[in-house]
């Protein structure tokens, strides 16, 4: 919920989207790949700068606009990294573009990870799916200034080891930071955890609970879980974040669809901090 | 209004107010555009009262009123021959702020080889002039200016048309059984946010003057100044409307009221009834939802970006990755009220609702939100209970 105000790349006509370049695609896992993307108009690449957590509206022109968190890191200068599973119209068609082709870019929106208030505490990452995606610019700011933090865990779920985000990164993040993997299903193979991620922070430490952050971001349900077990192990609401999706279709909280009960999760979110929506995250089809 | 964020701008009107004798009506509608401006007034169209472009004192709806309830709107002859002696129809001056229907964006290329020109067109705006703009027409049009223009992003569509419009409002002198604006206290006098501002009266207009370019205007014209009689005819035609009113909104404590009853049976009961047919939305003067989807020409070189009015009563309104949110017309119509009258408070600092009645009228079941409101009241299943006791 740090306060985000509009980047200059946005500020002027917030329907403007800004033509990009696609440098580098990086196939991560079957329907996921990763996108490297440069402003053209370097007036405007050089101004955009964007904190952890928060998204980008990447559009194709004749078919739409999707959401997508940045993935890369805050320093990872004119590339702005997204890593994007195929979902729907507009992500299956980014799917048959490559390298040099061109796309457009709105943003950043939304709110961001409460970075700042990490430090010299303990973090917990739980990722689940697609869902380590927003939550690797908070790594990447972690491993960049690992003295200031303490202990860091980073807890990643996923259906099958095939779907792994990142499986190279992994093995260095695990030098710095403690790095434990699960899945749901095991295969040949896979000889490390198999279960549901929330199993994985059941049996974590938590020295510190009152001194510890923790950030999450994956299936709705799976938060919900990390949350209840963040909670049942002495951690407090004030120092628990989740990031939440919904359809969002201006990005700057004038459409109305992202709306989830007093939120606007476009713009008040995608982060929250859990007792901003712990009671209306309980309503079913709110 | 040409400043719409500044403060009340009402000049007192026993200092200014006007008075224009009915057979010069005109003049203040070719005064408005000789001024350059789109006069948009009330005209009947289909048997109901809309808002069209108009050139003169004949295409108002002049000796006409409309009788409504929940589910029914019927015009009817006056036994007299006033212009504005109707309170509101299907359309809100929304519609021309907020067009239904516009381009946002455009993406261009010379040909599938080359690159994409992405703009976001800025638009010369129309310059309107709205005529007969009502007590709660104002309030709704505050109300999208929260939206649109005074959160961290303008929407420079909205900024432009609104920026340019000049309001003429009128003070009801009725009452539709479906009114309420006395219990969202945004009327049914018209206390700020205008230009000019009429009285109907025996024999013309009271006129009171908001603003420096509502000044210009009433310069031009050729009015006598108000007596004391004419401000009597004006207060006692005013009071007219409130006494007529008669729907009532207990607003006390609705926030927490609405949001602490989200499982409500209520929901389900009038889930029964509603047909999420989006009229509410619709007719409704603050409902901004929209939805902006990419139409291309027959080449596919050329794109707008359109922004649609879109509803929260349409199934599809939360798509989300293969699923629906909202998948019944409970949780839909919940979404509706809940925003309108309890999250609104949250979002924009005030209520949603102006008591308008419009969402009433145009329901074709009749669904009366004041009722719902009052049930849900009536059975406050919060713990432990409060405010149930009003």
């Amino acid at each position: 919920m740090s306060a985000s105000y509009p980047s200059a790349c946005v500020s002027t006509n917030p329907w403007l989207n800004h033509s990009a370049t696609i440098a580098r695609i990086t196939q991560e896992t079957p329907g996921v790949a990763t996108y490297d993307l440069v402003i053209d108009d370097e007036s405007v690449s050089v101004s955009f700068h964007f904190a952890p957590g928060q998204f980008n509206m990447i559009y194709l022109p004749g078919v739409g606009e999707v959401a997508i968190s940045i993935s890369g890191a805050a320093s990872s200068g004119p590339s702005i990294i997204h890593t994007i599973r195929e979902a729907g119209n507009v992500t299956r068609a980014l799917a048959e573009l490559k390298e040099g082709d061109s796309v457009g870019l709105r943003g950043p929106f939304g709110s961001s990870w409460p970075i700042e208030q990490c430090v010299g505490k303990d973090i917990i990452l739980v990722a689940g799916g697609i869902g380590l995606a927003p939550l690797r610019p908070v790594v990447y700011e972690v491993l960049a200034n690992r003295e200031q933090y303490g202990n860091v865990s980073l807890l990643i779920g996923a259906r099958t080891a095939a779907g792994l985000l990142y499986g190279d990164e992994l093995e260095t993040w695990n030098q710095s930071i403690d790095v434990q993997r699960t899945v749901d299903r095991s295969t040949s193979e896979w000889t490390g955890h198999v279960g549901v991620v929330t199993v994985l922070l059941e049996r974590l430490p938590i020295a510190k609970p009152k001194n510890t952050v923790l950030m999450t971001c994956g299936p709705e349900v799976m938060m919900w879980y990390s949350i209840r077990t963040a909670l049942s192990r002495g951690m407090t609401d004030e120092s628990v974040w989740l990031s939440l999706e919904r359809n969002m279709n201006c990005a700057i909280g004038m459409c109305g669809h992202c709306q989830l009960g007093p939120q606007f999760v476009c713009k008040d979110g995608p982060v929250f901090r859990y007792d901003q929506v712990a009671s209306i995250m309980k309503v079913a089809g709110l | 209004m040409t400043q719409p964020d500044s403060t009340s701008s009402t000049v007192a009107p026993n200092e200014e107010a006007q008075f224009l004798p009915t057979d010069r009506l005109q003049l203040l509608i070719d005064a408005l555009i000789a001024d350059d401006r789109v006069v948009i007034g009330p005209t009947i169209e289909q048997q109901a009262i809309v808002y069209e472009e108009i050139s003169s004192v004949d295409d108002l709806p002049r000796g006409w009123t409309d009788v409504q309830s929940p589910g029914n709107y019927r015009l009817e002859k006056r036994d007299d021959d006033t212009y504005f002696g109707y309170v509101v129809g299907p359309h809100s001056w929304k519609q021309f702020l907020f067009p239904p229907l516009t381009v946002v964006a455009t993406a261009d290329r010379e040909s599938a080889d080359t690159k994409w020109s992405m703009q976001a067109p800025q638009e010369d705006p129309l310059r309107y002039a709205f005529l007969g703009v009502r007590a709660c027409e104002l309030a709704a049009i505050a109300v999208q200016d929260r939206v649109f223009l005074q959160g961290p992003y303008v929407d420079p569509v909205y900024r432009a048309r609104r920026d340019a419009a000049f309001i003429v409002a009128v003070n009801c002198t009725q009452a539709a059984s479906t009114c309420f604006c006395t219990s969202m206290n945004t009327g049914p006098k018209c206390k700020s946010g205008f230009d000019l501002a009429l009285t109907e009266i025996d024999g013309g207009f009271l006129i009171e003057c908001g603003s420096e370019a509502g000044a210009v205007i009433l310069k031009s014209l050729e009015t006598d100044d108000a007596g004391s009689r004419h401000h009597d005819l004006a207060e006692n035609a005013q009071q007219q409307a409130v006494e007529q009113i008669s729907k009532t909104l207990d607003t006390g404590g609705i926030r927490d009221l609405l949001l602490g009853n989200l499982e409500h049976p209520q929901w389900e009961e009038v889930a029964n009834r509603c047909l999420s047919c989006t009229n509410c939305t619709m007719v409704c003067p603050t409902c901004f939802c929209s939805t902006v989807t990419d139409v291309a020409d027959l080449s596919g070189d050329h794109v707008d970006r359109k922004r649609q009015w879109d509803s929260c009563f349409n199934i599809d309104f939360s798509y989300m990755n293969g699923g629906v949110v909202r998948n019944n017309v409970k949780s839909r119509y919940r979404q509706w009220l809940t925003h309108k009258l309890a999250s609104w408070h949250d979002q924009f600092g005030e209520s949603g609702c102006v008591g308008c009645g419009r969402c009433l009228t145009w329901c074709p079941p009749g669904i009366d939100l004041t009722e719902e409101v009052a049930a849900i009241r009536l059975h406050d299943l919060r713990v432990p209970p409060e405010g149930s006791s009003s």
